[in-house]
């Protein structure tokens, strides 16, 4: 048995947004029935301004895919296409209150149903068509090797089982797993590697803000929240790093031994060895 | 109002069997290897049991029984003991929709150095009896072939399959768990060796099951310890539990022709009211030769999962083959192995059923079942 949120839940007794609009200015159609999941969005788009003014979905799929494919219409109804363009499937996983690990595929599905469908009301070509020129990884899911870095950057990924969980990939016969592995050591070294350099040479005020921004994002938060805890980045000035504790962490008497033992600790590791974290209450 | 269809994974508990369990989960707590009377005595019960499990079974003798904790101990004692008394036979045959009780085990052992062959089924989930006997090699260890299955009911011809490996000479195993108290067999009259059966499935609790071990087939235990199970099986008895095992194989023999043919009549009804309301429906497997109580039904165009959460809001639990319930990525490797259509195949639903379901409760699903596959559907862009 699955834990499913109570959002996830409704969602799927309860669907918004089931069906296709007549004559859309876009469609995205992803996934298949051999797949185990499919997914067809249909959008209404005001052609002046750009703004999402329907979407529909038609989704065929378990209780995930049909409550992430419902939450993708609601986040994006409203917005233009350039804001819409920037949801990610974590986006979609966190308006649906987190999504079992083994369910993210459904909600990296949403989020390319929704660039399918741009890119078809951009009037580029269906990614599907150029797939064929694409190396594909797994056979059984027909996953790209783009698809998996782009999971493995965008959430985080370490472990095969988290590619699987994030992509299929691997999840059929299983022989591609070696290759996934292959491609996660090499992402990993990459970054490494190349922190290195933006650690070596000098960040400008920006680039070391968003690198900041980025440790915490990663790194930092997803830590906390395992014990119900959180924080909130309030400023950075030159090398202090201005934080407010959120969650349990507000009040917890290990609060303090949080900030310096953790979250210092981690920002000098990852940013620069300078720096100094302080509460702002 | 809970409708509980899903006894294939588990049956409730017999009430006369948590009655009969019941002293030996309070004051009578002792250990049958004992030499006081206060724990020795309670071997006598232990005996009993293993007599009504033998009756049941159709064995010769009740040393022929040896008790364990669940049907995957058994088919794991009954496979690794008779590899390791022939050591120079390095080849096994199985079938290709076993349960992973013994999937599992033999995937390992391709790992360290045996032979595999899994027999393939044809559209019914049916085997060629031509392809077994053509498999059997000379230094076949051992075949491993289950009675019924556990999703789609299918029986397999075990008296001929038996027939067959006894004039190869080669010891056959039967994972006999979804066949034993819903249909009857012999041992007298059908020549297996080893036979796995589990408590929980015919209204015993959880954590027991036995082991049939023809006398003179060469064993070697599967868990060293004492000398319990006339040192066939080591580590304190589950004394209740196999005491309310004992109970459950008399309550079975008791009931099984009388109730099998309601519970038949019910599955019949469950079965046949759905393909006749709900379009695009198809039965998997052999409907003829095939448990009394088990239907397999796929709806075309919609995930297994979706159908279960649904039904599951109404109170009825069943469950599925789909790729979603199934832990893994992939769908049911038994619908995979009888070819199945893709398009049916994300979308199969298990009802399996009891002695203790009623008429009202098949009649409940049938009204319950088509609005929830019609919604489905609408959702689905494959749906009409």
């Amino acid at each position: 048995m699955w834990e499913y949120t109570d959002k996830v839940k409704e969602l799927f007794l309860n669907p918004k947004n089931v069906g296709e609009i007549e004559n859309p200015d876009a469609v995205g159609e992803v996934g298949s029935i051999i797949c185990g999941d499919a997914l067809k969005l249909t959008l209404r788009i005001d052609k002046k301004t750009g703004i999402i003014l329907d979407a529909k979905f038609k989704t065929f799929g378990c209780a995930s895919a049909i409550a992430s494919s419902s939450a993708l219409t609601e986040m994006i109804k409203g917005k233009t296409i350039e804001e819409a363009s920037k949801i990610t499937n974590k986006d979609i996983a966190d308006y649906l209150g987190g999504l079992p690990k083994e369910k993210m595929h459904c909600s990296v599905m949403g989020m390319e149903a929704l660039e399918a469908a741009i890119a078809n009301y951009k009037g580029a070509q269906q990614k599907k068509e150029t797939l064929a020129e694409e190396n594909i990884i797994c056979k059984c899911f027909g996953v790209t090797e783009r698809k998996i870095l782009r999971a493995i950057s965008e959430n985080n990924l370490k472990t095969v089982e988290d590619v699987t969980n994030y992509t299929k990939a691997g999840g059929g016969c299983g022989k591609c797993k070696p290759q996934i592995e292959k491609i996660l050591k090499e992402y990993w070294e990459k970054k490494a590697s190349s922190k290195e350099e933006t650690r070596g040479k000098k960040l400008t005020n920006l680039e070391k803000i968003s690198l900041i921004q980025e440790t915490i994002e990663r790194e930092i938060r997803p830590n906390l929240k395992v014990d119900g805890g959180d924080i909130e980045l309030v400023d950075v000035e030159l090398n202090k790093v201005y934080i407010r504790l959120l969650g349990t962490c507000l009040g917890c008497p290990a609060g303090g031994f949080t900030i310096k033992e953790f979250i210092e600790k981690k920002l000098k590791e990852l940013v620069d060895k300078d720096i100094v974290v302080e509460e702002i209450k | 109002m809970i409708v509980y269809v899903d006894n294939n994974a588990t049956t409730k508990i017999a009430d006369e069997v948590f009655e009969a369990m019941k002293p030996f989960l309070t004051d009578e707590y002792g250990n049958p290897s004992s030499m006081h009377t206060f724990g020795g005595k309670i071997r006598r019960f232990i005996d009993k049991a293993r007599e009504s499990v033998a009756n049941l079974l159709g064995a010769e003798s009740p040393s022929e029984i040896i008790f364990t904790s669940c049907g995957t101990e058994s088919d794991n004692t009954a496979i690794i003991s008779t590899l390791r008394s022939f050591p120079n036979k390095k080849h096994i045959i199985t079938t290709k929709v076993e349960h992973p009780a013994v999937l599992s085990l033999c995937k390992y052992l391709e790992t360290i150095g045996y032979r595999v062959t899994y027999l393939n089924v044809d559209s019914r989930g049916q085997l060629d009896l031509d392809e077994l006997s053509y498999s059997i090699q000379s230094d076949t260890a051992l075949i491993s072939i289950m009675y019924a299955n556990n999703e789609t009911g299918v029986i397999f011809p075990i008296q001929e399959i038996a027939e067959i490996v006894r004039q190869k000479n080669v010891i056959f195993h039967t994972d006999a768990v979804q066949a034993l108290g819903k249909i009857n067999f012999d041992l007298k009259k059908i020549p297996i060796d080893l036979v796995s059966i589990s408590g929980h499935k015919i209204h015993a609790p959880k954590g027991v099951g036995a082991l049939y071990i023809r006398k003179g087939t060469k064993f070697s235990p599967f868990i060293l310890g004492g000398h319990q199970e006339e040192g066939r099986r080591g580590g304190t008895e589950n004394v209740a539990s196999i005491i309310g095992f004992g109970v459950a194989c008399e309550l079975a023999k008791k009931y099984m022709e009388e109730e099998n043919k309601r519970v038949k009549y019910l599955r019949d009804k469950l079965e046949d009211s759905i393909l006749e309301k709900i379009p695009n429906t198809r039965v998997n497997g052999d409907r003829v030769s095939r448990l009394p109580n088990t239907t397999n039904i796929s709806f075309e165009f919609v995930e297994g999962e979706a159908i279960l959460l649904m039904l599951d809001q109404k109170g009825i639990c069943a469950s599925s083959g789909s790729a979603c319930t199934s832990g893994s990525l992939t769908p049911s490797h038994v619908l995979k192995a009888m070819g199945v259509p893709f398009t049916f195949l994300q979308g199969s639903i298990r009802f399996s059923l009891s002695r203790y379901n009623t008429e009202e409760e098949i009649d409940y699903i049938i009204d319950t079942l088509p609005p929830i596959i019609d919604r489905l559907r609408e959702i689905s862009p494959y749906g009409k």
